[in-house]
């Protein structure tokens, strides 16, 4: 199967074609054939996973025994025997040019087999989840078309062996997130949130397409992953070419992972359906960008000189976005738009930590938030498929009595958000600080503890508006049937579960070993746990959760601040408004483009340089009005009378339509070239 | 070589020619007949394309092949001299192709004042220049053939274009002519100082000996020439005024296959006679297609007319393809090749689109258009889906007429300055941006929303069975070659070394 993974993302490519075409007439509208294939691709990259787990274990036994298994390399490392289990690539011919053929293929490691497990469990859960939450829709046909669509080019980008075919996964995903904002384009509001997802994802494309030529020739004229990591770490690329690759890679990245300052579409794409949300814009598409990082991990390794410790741009990106999304998390009443922010902020930690080395924990993050995060939103859209809304304030409270499904798990999720030990966030975050603490990266660790406070209290406020207090809704609020609670509760168990993969302190690396690459990988550090960041982690969590417990439940603390105070108030404007980057970007950059530029763009083009060509066209017209009066009607006259009315005789047919206009501009234009012309002999 | 091989490029040539000459048999009233014989001889010809692209040597793309060497006007040692290699070939066949299917589309949509006769043999006569172009390894065989193309389409827009149509089609004229003339000029220098040949094999040798001054002054003059044609800014004027006026079939035939014989020229003729000139010019030629990028994006960005939005499109993706030329390397020309195949595919397609579309409302004004994929479904998504292939999504086939060029661009050819063309990259790179900017602009004005007032009550049918037939392969190729762009790219790759291998690349 290793070698045959190419089949993965094919199968939900034949689906989007056939539900495109036939899937109007069947009696589920396409429904089945996404769920089907959906669901055979899962079974297949499950097939997948547990083959490279086997092909880890067998390189391991091989090195734990002495021997060299046929295919395994046993190699030394800071005294440390260990395996290393080289990827599966596979290739076919894609293009040439120069002679130099180059390639597309999959590559299939710990990373892409976890990518692939990812990707197909949670389109899996949404597909059968949308089977209910979507019926009756307008374009629910259309809907699973692209969610198949979604599928396959999601699976594409994480099996590249390669950059280029990588970059054509990432736009096609970008494309089906366009689609799927816009799902309901007849309202400009849906069909503007997708422009602007498409626009600001391409704006960080700029980096992406820049580093990739760079890197390409940087690498020796690749665009084959595994030779550009083990040229990045073989020394044989300069540094700075690193540098400017990794720096422009990084826009792609911030881009497409919603990483400050380009994060302002992601809440914004919450104006597609919610299972989309929860797919695309928490789980899988909107981690492209880690997963880039993670996939070319030695470019960024070395170009941003990771190993130093102290400050980097990757790590300050992931800092950045980490605080400055949480904060936004407090002023949204809108439900879907908190979880935008915080999955905003979650993928701050995730960047963040690529930023300071800790590798494993980063993608380890993905893995877990992948889970819980489409759990939440999930859940969200349960909350409005019985409220008709999405505004917590006005239309939401109390629903922990008549949803307790919905509730239940939505507070498993949160929870493992806030990174409650013992479920799923509280592992992989608790790792994220660890390794910034112990590879120099202090600073960051303690932004990501005030994260970790901040985290906690948003989403205790966000459950508190949902599931407790008074109903301020309309009508009778009901639990969502099962086949969106379903999804829901297989979610929320791995939401609970899935951090023991990793989980350190019980002696439990099965993640590590499974995924962390061994072939063409920088030397990362494995920190040991620490009880004491843990407690630490784990209390201002609990701080948190305490704050908006005691705001919100016991109504607590300086409510009314903002009336009262000048600076609260201020800085609830401020955060009211987004910062005012997206008045930036939309009104002052976007809008002079489209306005004032575009326009004397178009004023120099038609007065100017349409001007000058006018200008000539008249000129030579009077030029020839002159010679002829003064030179061809007293000189040349039979000669030209003679040419003209034979040219006349020929375009007979065509003169009734065009009263002969050619000859006379043809005869001027002549006159203008021939001067022009002779010039041009004289020169020469 | 048996006696197809020495008549199929003869053939791709003159029969359109002779089918326009039997239509002006065909009695003016019986325009089912007229179609007919238009249909069949551009199948005909088309027949004779798939018959050279069947038994084009493909182990042999750098050599021309079908090759004809006659005796022409010995007076000037001009020869018929015709032969294609993997440059040509795609071009010639997108050239066949798209004539067949203007005249399958034309079948229920002849613009005003109708007359078929008339307009069916000009697309004739317009194909036989086109497939010449291509098809012609002699300067002044290639010039009679570039010339030809010209008065066809100086009617087709005259004739039956828009209401300013008058303006357009004299402006097209006379600034192709303008641009014509000093190619001439270039073509005659070149045979006093290149030993008395027009033969663009013999030149790329013979050539070599004129002084380096003078080559610069010749390049110059094949510069205007195929510039505007092209066209690159600042001589692009002429272009948005004769796609708007066009009648829809013109403004395919004009993206889809007129703009490219400026590019081929460069390619063709430029570059491989004249390389050291190419050198020096390369900077400039690369800085104003780099205007011509952003500059035709902007201009797209003010525009409020959809089909003069199209055309300001193609000076930015034009540009796409004259930045890959100037980097003078293999990646540079096999993206300009592929640029030049896929921007007729995509950009004729979006003039199919535009014309059916105002056909329909008898509109293009983008403020009073809107809804469209709820009148017009499925001509709605061909409208999105030509959107994103013509902003270059990866997958379809304008991706692989920009990328390569950018990546061309961070390492051009030895000789041409490396700061200048990394700034260039990253300039074409922001275009990308612009790109989808636009074209995203105009799909959402146009196909998102809902109608507005005044044609909420409209009918507005969808494709019909002759735009189905004449766009389906369009779509299907644009797919394909996306794809899988091996299928072009190995046929073009040979030729293109050929075409550098006087720069040592």
């Amino acid at each position: 199967m290793l070698e045959q993974v190419w089949v993965i993302p094919l199968v939900p490519a034949i689906s989007f074609f056939l539900i495109l075409f036939v899937g109007k007439h069947l009696p589920r509208k396409g429904a089945e054939i996404g769920v089907v294939a959906v669901g055979a691709s899962l079974v297949l990259s499950l097939v997948t996973a547990a083959q490279w787990i086997h092909r880890t274990n067998e390189a391991r036994d091989a090195v734990d025994g002495g021997g060299h298994a046929a295919g395994f390399l046993g190699a030394v490392l800071a005294g440390a025997e260990y395996a290393v289990v080289e990827p599966v690539v596979r290739t076919v011919t894609w293009w040439q040019s120069g002679g130099e053929v180059i390639e597309a293929g999959t590559l299939l490691d710990g990373l892409s087999a976890m990518m692939i497990v990812v990707v197909t469990l949670v389109s899996f859960l949404v597909h059968l989840y949308s089977v209910s939450y979507m019926e009756g829709d307008r374009r629910f046909t259309h809907f699973f078309a692209a969610l198949s669509l979604f599928t396959a080019s999601m699976l594409l980008l994480v099996l590249s062996n390669n950059l280029l075919q990588l970059l054509v996964g990432w736009e096609l995903v970008g494309l089906c997130s366009f689609m799927l904002i816009g799902h309901w384009w007849e309202e400009k509001p849906n069909s503007d949130a997708a422009l602007k997802a498409f626009l600001t994802t391409r704006t960080g494309d700029i980096g992406l397409l820049v580093g990739i030529a760079v890197i390409f020739f940087g690498a020796g004229r690749t665009f084959d992953i595994l030779e550009i990591n083990q040229a990045a770490l073989g020394g044989g690329v300069s540094d700075l070419v690193l540098l400017v690759a990794a720096s422009c890679l990084l826009l792609g990245v911030i881009g497409k992972s919603g990483q400050f300052p380009l994060h302002t579409w992601l809440p914004d794409a919450m104006a597609g359906p919610t299972p989309v949300s929860a797919l695309i814009h928490a789980a899988t598409m909107v981690v492209a960008g880690v997963f880039l990082v993670a996939r070319l991990y030695p470019v960024f390794w070395e170009g941003f000189d990771i190993a130093a410790g102290g400050l980097n741009p990757m790590a300050l990106v992931g800092g950045i976005t980490v605080v400055i999304a949480a904060v936004l998390a407090f002023v949204q009443n809108d439900i879907k738009k908190v979880l935008a922010y915080s999955t905003i902020s979650q993928l701050g930690y995730m960047v963040m930590g690529l930023g300071v080395g800790a590798w494993v924990a980063a993608v380890f993050h993905l893995f877990t938030h992948a889970f819980f995060k489409a759990l939440l939103f999930l859940g969200s859209g349960s909350v409005s498929h019985a409220v008709h809304s999405f505004d917590m304030k006005s239309d939401m409270g109390g629903l922990r009595e008549h949803m307790p499904h919905t509730y239940r798990t939505f507070l498993i999720g949160s929870l493992a958000l806030a990174g409650i030990f013992p479920l799923a966030g509280f592992w992989s975050k608790d790792e994220i600080l660890l390794g910034a603490g112990a590879n120099g990266y202090e600073a960051f660790m303690v932004v990501g503890l005030i994260g970790g406070a901040l985290t906690a209290a948003y989403m205790t406020r966000c459950v508190y508006l949902t599931f407790f207090g008074e109903y301020r809704g309309h009508g009778h609020p009901h639990e969502s049937p099962a086949l969106i609670t379903g999804p829901l509760w297989v979610l929320a168990g791995l939401a609970v579960v899935a951090g023991f993969l990793n989980a350190v302190p019980f002696g439990i690396h099965l993640f590590t070993d499974w995924v962390e690459p061994t072939f063409a990988f920088p030397p990362v550090a494995h920190p040991e746990f620490s009880v004491p960041l843990a407690v630490v982690a784990t209390l201002l969590a609990l701080a948190g959760i305490g704050a908006g417990a005691g705001y919100y439940f016991r109504n607590l603390g300086p409510h009314g601040l903002t009336e009262r105070n000048v600076w609260a108030r201020r800085g609830h404007t401020l955060l009211w408004n987004r910062y005012y980057l997206d008045h930036l970007y939309t009104g002052v950059i976007v809008g002079s483009i489209k306005g004032p530029v575009a326009r004397a763009a178009n004023w120099v083009n038609q007065r100017v340089i349409d001007g000058v060509v006018n200008a000539a066209g008249v000129g030579s017209r009077q030029a020839g009005q002159w010679v002829y009066d003064k030179i061809d009607q007293r000189v040349v006259d039979g000669i030209v009378n003679g040419s003209a009315t034979g040219a006349g005789e020929t375009g007979g047919f065509l003169r009734r339509m065009q009263t002969g206009r050619v000859q006379n501009y043809g005869a001027l234009l002549f006159g203008a070239t021939a001067v022009l012309g002779l010039t041009l002999v004289i020169l020469i | 070589m048996d006696g197809f091989d020495s008549w199929a490029l003869t053939l791709a040539v003159f029969l359109p020619l002779a089918g326009a000459a039997v239509l002006l048999l065909v009695p003016r009233r019986d325009e089912t007949s007229i179609k007919t014989v238009a249909l069949l001889t551009t199948a005909a010809t088309f027949a004779v394309g798939v018959w050279i692209l069947v038994n084009f040597d493909y182990g042999a793309t750098d050599e021309l092949q079908f090759v004809v060497d006659r005796s022409w006007i010995e007076v000037i040692n001009s020869r018929y001299i015709v032969g294609i290699d993997g440059i040509s070939l795609p071009l010639l066949v997108l050239s066949m192709f798209v004539s067949m299917l203007c005249v399958i589309y034309s079948w229920n949509h002849f613009p005003e004042p109708h007359n078929p006769k008339a307009f069916l043999a000009l697309l004739l006569i317009l194909e036989t220049g086109m497939n010449g172009t291509f098809v012609a390894q002699d300067l002044i065989l290639f010039f009679v053939f570039f010339e030809v193309v010209l008065l066809p389409m100086y009617f087709m827009i005259g004739v039956w274009g828009g209401p300013n149509r008058q303006y357009a089609a004299i402006k097209f004229f006379l600034f192709t002519l303008f641009g014509s003339a000093l190619m001439i000029l270039g073509f005659l220098a070149l045979f006093f100082l290149g030993g008395q040949t027009f033969s663009i094999v013999e030149l790329q040798d013979t050539a070599q000996g004129i002084a380096r001054n003078t080559q610069l002054l010749i390049f110059a003059g094949l510069f205007m020439g195929f510039a505007i044609k092209v066209p690159m800014f600042p001589f692009h004027t002429w272009l948005p005024d004769a796609h708007t006026e066009a009648p829809t079939v013109g403004s395919v035939i004009l993206a889809a296959i007129l703009l490219k014989l400026g590019t081929y020229g460069f390619v063709r003729i430029a570059i491989p006679i004249l390389p050291e000139a190419a050198v020096e010019w390369a900077p400039w030629i690369g800085l104003l297609a780099v205007i011509g990028i952003i500059y035709g994006a902007l201009g797209c960005l003010a525009q409020r007319d959809m089909k003069r939005l199209i055309a300001f499109s193609s000076i930015a993706h034009m540009g796409y393809v004259m930045l890959g030329i100037a980097t003078l390397t293999d990646f540079g020309l096999n993206a300009a090749v592929f640029g030049m195949v896929a921007h007729g595919l995509i950009t004729g397609m979006l003039f199919f689109v535009a014309g059916s579309v105002k056909d329909r409302l008898h509109t293009l004004e983008l403020s009073r258009l809107g809804g469209l994929l709820v009148q017009a479904p499925r001509m709605g998504w061909i409208l999105g889906f030509c959107a994103m292939a013509s902003l270059g999504l990866p997958g379809l086939a304008g991706f692989w007429g920009e990328f390569p060029a950018i990546l061309a661009a961070y390492n051009p050819a030895d000789g041409l300055p490396e700061e200048v063309f990394r700034a260039y990259m990253v300039v074409a790179a922001i275009g990308t941006v612009f790109a989808a900017g636009y074209l995203l602009w105009m799909l959402q004005r146009a196909a998102f929303g809902t109608p507005k007032d005044e044609f909420a009550d409209q009918a507005v049918p969808d494709v019909n069975g002759p735009e189905w037939i004449a766009w389906s392969p369009l779509l299907v190729l644009i797919l394909v070659l996306g794809v899988y762009p091996h299928l072009l790219f190995r046929v073009t790759d040979g030729a293109v070394g050929v075409a550098l291998r006087a720069l040592g690349g």
